[in-house]
């Protein structure tokens, strides 16, 4: 399979490429939502360690 | 036995297992997703579909993975529900959104095959129609957590919505043999030997279980945070992030 005939798809490349990239940016997504979730958190508790040691 | 079912009730110490799993379900995912990529366009073209069936590789292990999570949902928030397990329902509610996007990726890579294939993006098909319900289900799911302020009674009540949603999971598994429309019946997942050739059945397994690694690794992030969200008061997580 040549590199053109790969990318047309046998006629289907419209289908077959954007389920393929949905498919890549929702799974992407995913993963980005959940770290940047977990980094605020993070970052919340660590202020609140912060402000609470240097009080004592 | 109960030792074990103990910690796995501890929020500190799935915090600190599930951190240590991270790199192994990172690289596996990598790993599987690399190889079934590559089968999955190296497998020969479909004798009735041409190449337009290489969306299979896609769409049907989202579709697994969106009945495998909402089992998996409903199963941790009966065990909340039951047991009174916080750890559970912190694992249901993390398991949730995941689901969903991986129902609405079901659906909308069913469209992009049903267009060329069956000539209409949609229709009340009885497989696509539970589908659908089943994506309400888990934005009800999550819905109802938001709206609900107090933590256990919104585990309490998202539990019992993914309970009584387990009805639809036979529903969709089934109705392509109850309700005999357009959605072809399935080819894998049946009694006697599937009906694939092999070199479109690997690809298939190994998409899969990439997709199901992920799931896990993803579940361990979300899991971790709620954990952090849950717990930030507590002695041990102050610790944590004490220099």
């Amino acid at each position: 399979m040549s590199v053109s005939e790969f990318f047309h798809m046998g006629g289907y490349a419209l289908y077959v490429w954007s389920s393929y990239g949905l498919t890549t940016v929702v799974m992407i997504a995913l993963y980005l939502f959940a770290k940047r979730d977990q980094q605020q958190i993070k970052q919340q508790i660590a202020r609140r360690v912060a402000r609470s040691g240097s009080e004592t | 036995m109960f030792a074990w079912f103990f910690r796995l009730g501890s929020p500190k110490h799935v915090y600190r297992i599930a951190g240590r799993f991270l790199p192994w379900t990172g690289g596996l995912f990598l790993l599987l997703l690399i190889s079934g990529l590559y089968y999955s366009f190296s497998a020969p073209p479909d004798y009735q579909q041409g190449e337009s069936y290489r969306i299979i590789f896609v769409h049907v292990p989202a579709a697994w993975m969106s009945m495998f999570i909402y089992m998996v949902m409903a199963l941790a928030g009966g065990v909340g529900l039951v047991w009174k397990m916080k750890m559970a329902d912190m694992v249901a509610s993390a398991a949730a959104p995941i689901g969903a996007a991986f129902t609405l990726l079901a659906l909308v890579t069913g469209s992009f095959w049903g267009k060329p294939m069956w000539g209409t993006w949609w229709v009340w098909d009885a497989r696509l129609t539970s589908e659908l319900i089943l994506l309400f289900l888990y934005l009800g799911f999550i819905a109802l957590q938001a709206a609900i302020e107090d933590t256990r009674t919104a585990a309490r009540a998202g539990a019992i919505l993914a309970l009584v949603g387990v009805i639809n999971i036979p529903i969709i598994h089934y109705s392509v043999e109850w309700w005999y429309t357009l959605h072809q019946p399935a080819t894998i997942t049946k009694m006697d030997t599937p009906s694939i050739h092999i070199s479109m059945l690997i690809p298939l397994l190994l998409m899969a279980g990439a997709f199901k690694v992920f799931f896990a690794h993803v579940l361990l992030i979300r899991t971790r945070t709620e954990i952090l969200r849950r717990e930030q008061k507590t002695g041990w997580v102050q610790e944590l992030f004490k220099k």
